[in-house]
């Protein structure tokens, strides 16, 4: 008697492991399934870059050579960047992307903090408008009025001219900062400035030493997003800049190192791969900011 | 010289929503003021409004002696303590209390010397470098209270400064908060939904409903002697019973007369007050705690027994509640956990008729 | 209660008996006054630089060629009259709608994926997967380019390791669309990755708990719990994907140019090369505002979306 109801326990309870041994295995399935998805899809994403790379290092000679792997690197040189480096204009159209890039993101950073702030914050008549309004500009492409800014900026004589860019991008950028700064600012309670208030701030003060501190998150993100953009800018230099020495990284690789029909791959990679690096590298060190900044159109109501 | 005085105040939201309906208020120099009352019945816009966050409609708000109607926050010295503490999380202790006193150019030493005091005060001395983060929900309340004794200014608002703590934190900081007044002696208004709070915090309670002022007046006051159905409702707890009845002129004395024909004599020396409103239905009130078990060599006089069946027995310890049904309508008795009682089982119990009161259910007026 | 007047007449004469102006108030004005001006570098930049264009855009559509006639709504019809136009619109759409389908579906894959790693290793491999989203699509299509090179293409080289013949990625016409696809897809699936991952973050573990002691298999879980909560932003990120898609211009400009024979034009690239390239201003910006009525279908429904995001508190 004993012994049969000890064999029935003896079988539920392996019955039971077995359960659980192979909801492991499942799982462990799974995640074999899950990695190998994204072993393919990193391959896929990371190999126009890793070309790039890889391209960049070889000499003319070596990429003219079209009997060898063209994905190996026999004798690896440095040639492609001394040169960028050293002739040319690559310099200087990399200091001109520095230069619109950093101007870009200071207005865009006061304009839309100072907008936000009222927005979310002071209110005045029409500013419920407004505030929808921003997010509206937001979603206007810049394909749709290029050409209209295109007579303006010929009006006003800034045709090729390294400034208007300055003048411009901020459509880009201001509209969607300042739109994630009414986010991050709407969500300080109410309360901290009426602390504020009652502990004798007036509306700068509150702004500089309340509001901006607080929000520092959200105006990272925002001044990297308006970072991203200004510099990955392709369009409107493309129509408004003409001469070498006012163009920015994106257009001046293509105009610089494409004369005609000669392609110098080598140096076209390794210009790129550099233009590449300053998002890259933001990108490396403000991971989550990044993200937070390009993302939070959708995801900050 | 910080009184605090209100005359006639109404605030209207944008809406035409009247969140106070004038209010006439006299608050004295060091006195602890509470305001109590149910939910959305405008404490808060009252006390906003002292501190110049709002608006007000009309009528006038004075601050020892001189109006401030028209005067911002910032130059009405006044502290405010929030429900959420509202602490700036960027700054560490130290700099969330000395944030105000920095702003109005006190020099440095001046500015650690008061900051030390109220962290000795607060016991908050080995916090002051830490932010706002780090700190434990009491620690915050302390911090935010720290803000306001810093500023030494004419008044002290709290908004709910207890609610977002744990019951057993609530109590303790409740007496925290009563011993920093009789240390700094400012005069404060104080704003909660808790009766208890009220009663243990007060020198004198002010009750609110609708955006009206129901009775003003020192804690045992409101409890012995409440002036609207309302108030006597509102203060103690579990709350007074309400008892539908009719007051019956039984030739020598006035009988209070309940459903089921419980008849419960009105002690003589109360009879003259009544007199007016012999043969009318009236509403009868009584604390569960003045609804007792029979003791032995009771000597309270003008006892009134009646007979019940409770239908639920609550056992809390140092009492029982006894919870019945006379009608539809809940009633409440308290009785010592040594007497016995069974759920369906009549039982005697006493009303002590010397602590009845007896409404106008038409005007809810205590008579 | 009665001498209410009499304190405030008799402690402060000075306010006593006056009409109420209230510094409160002028202060309240005072502070919208300042919050407008606080507003107005916002407000110039969209009035300049958007709303003045965009009318202005109107006008030039409505010019000739030179600039010195008004024609109406001439340059529309001719549009739409012409065989090459009638394929941008076509490639547009094909362009924008595929492309937006594979993004969208590889980010849920991937998003997916993700969220099944232990929280340990997602973070590297989202920051691997997130580099196609990092770099400039001007910069990162030059690399594309050169894979897709007529005569050096690194991809062609791999195709005839496996015996297969070398494709004309970007000289036949449906190859070169199949590119143009494929790079915009590489470069916007991260996006939607990363919003259906912070979604996906978003849903409560225990309605999958919930959803699993009812019994439901991974399939129902996907398709009643994560579907009607993911639901929301999966049609603003779609939505919003489908603009930036429909206007592109960084791709096809460096990696085909249009061509091969205008197959692979779209809108802003059609625009560029007809307004900016060939000089004809008016018809340049006729072929840009073609957009605008599917933009702003696009642009509502994301308000609504984002609108009832934010009064879900989501
Ligand atoms: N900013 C406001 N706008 C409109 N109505 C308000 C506003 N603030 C409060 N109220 C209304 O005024 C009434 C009183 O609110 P409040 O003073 O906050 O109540 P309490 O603090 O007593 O709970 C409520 O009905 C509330 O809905
Ligand atoms: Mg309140």
């Amino acid at each position: 008697m004993s012994g049969a109801s000890f064999a029935t326990g003896g079988a539920t309870a392996s019955a039971t492991y077995q359960k659980v041994g192979s909801i492991r295995a499942e799982r462990r399935r799974v995640l074999i399934g899950a990695y190998i998805a994204l072993a393919v899809f990193v391959v896929f994403f990371l190999l126009p870059p890793v070309y790039m790379l890889i391209t960049s290092l070889k000499s003319s000679a070596e990429i003219a050579d079209l009997s060898g792997n063209p994905w190996i690197v026999t004798r690896p040189t440095l040639q492609n960047y001394w040169e960028l480096l050293t002739e040319g204009n690559y310099l200087l159209h990399f200091r001109n992307s520095i230069i619109v890039t950093a101007c870009v993101v200071a207005i865009t950073m006061v304009i839309s903090i100072l907008a936000a702030f009222s927005l979310s914050r002071m209110r005045f008549w029409g500013s419920g408008v407004l505030a929808t309004g921003v997010f509206l500009t937001y979603l206007v492409p810049e394909t749709l009025l290029f050409i209209p800014l295109f007579q303006i900026i010929g009006g006003i004589g800034m045709y090729n001219n390294l400034w208007a860019m300055v003048l411009i991008y901020p459509t880009l950028t201001v509209p969607f900062c300042t739109w994630i700064m009414i986010g991050y600012f709407s969500s300080i309670p109410k309360e901290l400035d009426e602390a504020a208030l009652i502990d004798g701030a007036n509306h700068f003060q509150m702004l500089w030493k309340i509001f901006i501190p607080v929000a520092l998150p959200g105006i990272l993100a925002a001044t990297i997003f308006a970072f991203t953009v200004s510099w990955a800018q392709f369009l409107y230099p493309m129509a408004f800049l003409v001469s070498s020495e006012q163009m920015v990284l994106t257009t001046g690789i293509v105009s610089d190192l494409i004369r005609g029909d000669t392609f110098v791959w080598g140096k076209i990679m390794a210009g790129a791969l550099m233009a590449a690096l300053p998002p890259l590298l933001v990108y490396a060190f403000l991971m989550d900011y990044y993200i937070a900044g390009l993302t939070a159109g959708a995801t900050k109501g | 010289m910080a009184q605090v005085t209100l005359r006639k105040i109404v605030k209207e939201y944008e809406g035409g929503v009247q969140a106070v309906k004038g209010i006439d208020l006299d608050i004295d120099d060091h006195e602890f003021v509470v305001l109590v009352g149910p939910s959305g019945c405008g404490k808060s816009t009252t006390l906003r409004m002292i501190a110049g966050l709002e608006e007000i409609t009309s009528g006038d708000i004075a601050i020892g002696g001189s109006i401030v109607n028209d005067i911002p926050p910032r130059d009405r010295d006044i502290a405010m303590v929030f429900q959420n503490y509202a602490l700036y999380p960027h700054m560490t202790v130290f700099e969330n209390m000395a944030f105000g006193l920095t702003l109005r150019k006190f020099p440095k030493e001046e500015i650690k010397r008061r900051v030390d005091n109220a962290a000795r005060i607060l016991d908050i001395g080995t916090l002051l470098e830490r932010k706002p983060k780090a700190l434990s929900g009491g620690q915050r309340q302390r911090v935010a209270m720290g803000r306001a004794i810093v500023r030494d200014p004419k008044v002290f608002l709290f908004d709910e400064p207890l609610s977002n703590l744990d019951a057993k934190l609530r109590v303790q900081m409740r007496t925290e908060i009563k011993k920093v007044h009789q240390t700094v002696r400012t005069t404060t208004v104080y704003v909660t939904h808790d009766q208890v709070e009220a009663m243990t915090l007060a020198d004198r309670v002010v009750v609110m409903n609708h955006g009206v002022i129901e009775q003003v007046g020192p804690p045992t006051e409101l409890y012995h002697h409440p002036v609207t159905k309302f108030v006597a409702g509102f203060i103690g707890s579990p709350a007074m019973n309400f008892i539908p009845g009719r007051l019956v002129n039984g030739g020598a004395a006035l009988n209070v007369v309940l459903p089921d024909g419980i008849t419960l004599p009105v002690p003589a020396e109360r009879a003259g007050r009544y007199a007016a409103h012999a043969g009318r239905e009236i509403l009868f009130g009584i604390r569960p705690e003045h609804l007792t078990e029979i003791r032995p060599n009771d000597h309270r006089p003008h006892l009134a027994a009646f007979e019940a069946a409770p239908e639920v027995v609550e056992p809390m310890g140092m009492e029982t509640l006894l919870h019945f049904w006379m009608q539809g309508n809940e009633i409440c008795a308290r009785v010592d956990p040594a007497t016995p009682a069974e759920p369906g089982v009549k039982q005697t119990l006493a009303a002590d008729m010397s602590q009845m009161h007896l409404i106008d259910p038409q005007t809810e007026k205590v008579l | 209660m009665a001498d209410g007047s009499a304190i405030a007449a008799g402690r402060v004469p000075a306010t006593a008996g006056q009409p109420r102006t209230g510094t409160l108030k002028r202060m309240a004005r005072r502070r919208s006054t300042l919050a407008f001006l606080m507003a107005l570098p916002l407000l110039a930049v969209i009035a300049g630089l958007v709303i003045y264009p965009f009318f202005y855009a109107i006008e030039l559509s409505m010019l000739n060629k030179r600039m010195t006639r008004f024609v109406g709504i001439d340059n529309f019809t001719f549009l739409l009259g012409r065989e090459t136009f009638q394929l941008v619109i076509f490639q547009s759409v094909l362009f924008a709608v595929t492309a937006v389908i594979a993004k969208a579906l590889i980010g849920f894959v991937l998003a997916h994926v993700l969220h099944a790693l232990p929280a340990k290793g997602q973070r590297k491999w989202r920051g691997m997967l997130l580099v196609p989203w990092v770099i400039p699509p001007a910069v990162s299509t030059l690399a594309w380019w050169w894979l897709f090179d007529p005569s050096y293409s690194a991809f062609n080289w791999m195709l005839a390791v496996f015996g297969a013949g070398p494709v004309p990625w970007l000289g036949d016409a449906g190859w070169a669309r199949f590119a143009v696809i494929l790079v915009n897809t590489w470069y916007g699936a991260p996006f939607f990755m990363i919003m259906y991952l912070a979604a996906l973050k978003s849903v409560p573990d225990q309605l999958y708990e919930a959803a699993a002691i009812d019994g439901a298999t991974g399939i129902q879980k996907l398709r009643y719990v994560t579907l009607p909560m993911m639901r929301n932003i999966i049609s603003i990120t779609v939505l919003f994907s489908l603009i930036v898609t429909f206007a592109n211009f960084d791709i096809v400009r460096i990696l085909t140019n249009g061509g091969p024979q205008d197959r692979t034009h779209l809108f802003g690239t059609y625009a560029f090369q007809v307004g900016i390239q060939s000089g004809d201003i008016p018809l340049g910006a006729a072929v840009s505002l073609f957009m605008f009525p599917l933009l702003a279908v696009f642009a509502v429904l994301i308000l609504r979306g984002v609108n009832q995001r934010t009064k879900e508190g989501l």
